[in-house]
């Protein structure tokens, strides 16, 4: 079997490459099979599980998904809904139906809910198969962010800035004791005492996401930024 | 035969070939073949408007090419032209069969192609990079596509034209080739030779192609391992 193997778990691949000859397996995710063989389809990682090989891209656009939690930027205000601009190659529609509050469209205007430019926390929905993107708030996570920071990253990276479990967020969140949203289209929302710190901790994810021992490196650099801060104010 | 600029006959020019060289695209390539330069960009796939240009079913992929007006001895009038608008056609029919197109419906793939040294085989550039930079998009795609230009000049096939040597050739065949389907994506020809001449040369430029397509690969993975 090991013969059919044409690249290894964790090698980098670029469009067209084989990755393995056999009958045996299924293309998974970013892969396609032509022949006996599966090929890569975009640029990334290699993944094999079990009997599924598929390939972890290293760049691209968000590209929604039921479930995903988004932020997103009010872009338009219509008579029953908005459009909101979720950094994708659709823009998503949310639905008065789905906010939490009762609004009588008769007597008030929809912009005193969410205004044109206004960033929210929703989550996606439903991806219809012509591609229209509708969201919701009907979850508890959903807010409306008033103050804080926004930073984007590549998309492709938010797993990582997660991490197994949301241990790298749970990380940075309890040693800068700042809150943080992140959307799965590469918006991440923060707020609380060492903003600057966070905004360089996902920095670096965002830069070595493919390198190992990532924990280990950001919570080094949270250390010395928390140090740093301490002295200045000794 | 000795060239013009002392290669050998099916001697490519020295090839730099550089992923992610614009930070604000999505995707973006630099290719150099000699005295030629082509910067590629790439953005999307993305909301296409105006909206009557959107395909229900696929992606729209768009490319313009474009020489500065520095790129050769003689200024070039900026802005489409002619001969720029037909160089976008054939470049995007070009890359067409290597996208997954069908994955992003009513969207728009941008490719922009810029060339800001002009010393023959400007298109074969344009598309070796716009391919580099398709690819460091993380668009889904067949293969990459490699391009090249082959040329006759006294009973001598030679690859890859200089300025000089388009002047004095009886052909000059620019072609592109995806080398894991084995297809030809785009082949042009002016001049005139035999059938035989033209078998000959197409092979040539196919076998230059899957050099070609190792720099490419070798500049993608140079870009993301360091």
């Amino acid at each position: 079997m090991g013969i059919l193997l044409k690249k290894k778990e964790r090698e980098l691949v670029v469009p067209g490459e084989e990755i393995i000859k056999s009958m045996d397996y299924l293309p998974g995710r970013n892969c396609f099979r032509e022949g006996d063989s599966i090929y890569a389809k975009r640029l990334g990682f290699v993944s094999i599980n079990g009997r599924v090989i598929s390939v972890v891209p290293l760049s691209g656009v968000y590209i929604p998904k039921t479930g995903d939690m988004v932020i997103g930027e009010i872009k338009e205000v219509q008579p029953t809904g908005w459009i909101v601009d979720i950094k994708a190659p659709y823009d998503a529609y949310l639905p008065l139906a789905g906010i939490k509050e009762f609004i009588d469209t008769t007597k008030t205007d929809l912009s005193r809910v969410y205004d044109i430019g206004e960033l929210i926390y929703a989550r996606v929905a439903s991806v219809s198969g012509t591609s229209s993107v509708h969201l919701s708030m009907h979850d508890p996570r959903c807010k409306k962010f008033k103050s804080g920071r926004i930073i984007r990253i590549n998309p492709t990276k938010i797993p990582r800035v997660i991490g197994k479990m949301g241990s790298m967020i749970n990380l940075i969140k309890t040693s800068t004791k700042t809150r943080i949203s992140v959307g799965q289209n590469g918006m991440i929302w923060f707020e609380g005492e060492n903003e600057e710190l966070v905004a360089k901790a996902i920095k670096l994810i965002e830069k070595q996401s493919q390198q190992e021992g990532l924990t280990d490196k950001v919570s080094e650099l949270l250390k010395a930024g928390s140090k740093g801060d301490k002295n200045e104010k000794d | 035969m000795k060239r013009i600029d002392g290669r050998k006959e099916d001697e490519l020019r020295p090839i730099v070939m550089k992923a992610g060289v614009i930070e604000q695209a999505d995707g973006s390539a630099f290719v150099k073949f000699g005295n030629t330069s082509a910067i590629a960009a790439v953005y999307g796939p993305r909301s296409l408007h105006p909206k009557h240009l959107q395909i229900p079913d696929k992606a729209l992929l768009r490319t313009v090419y474009s020489m500065a007006p520095f790129s050769t001895t003689e200024r070039v009038k900026p802005g489409p032209s002619r001969r720029s608008i037909e160089i976008s056609k054939v470049t995007r029919y070009a890359l067409e069969p290597a996208v997954f197109l069908e994955e992003f419906p009513k969207t728009g793939i941008e490719v922009y192609i810029d060339i800001i040294e002009a010393d023959a085989g400007t298109r074969t550039a344009g598309i070796n990079a716009a391919s580099i930079a398709l690819a460091d998009a993380g668009i889904p795609m067949r293969d990459l596509v490699a391009a090249v230009a082959v040329g006759k000049i006294n009973n001598n096939y030679i690859v890859d034209l200089c300025g000089k040597e388009e002047e004095q050739t009886l052909c000059d065949m620019p072609v592109a080739y995806m080398p894991r389907t084995k297809q030809i994506t785009l082949l042009q020809m002016d001049g005139d030779i035999t059938l035989d001449d033209a078998t000959k040369l197409i092979k040539l430029a196919i076998k230059k192609c899957e050099e070609i397509y190792e720099i490419q690969k070798q500049a993608l993975k140079k870009r993301w391992m360091g």
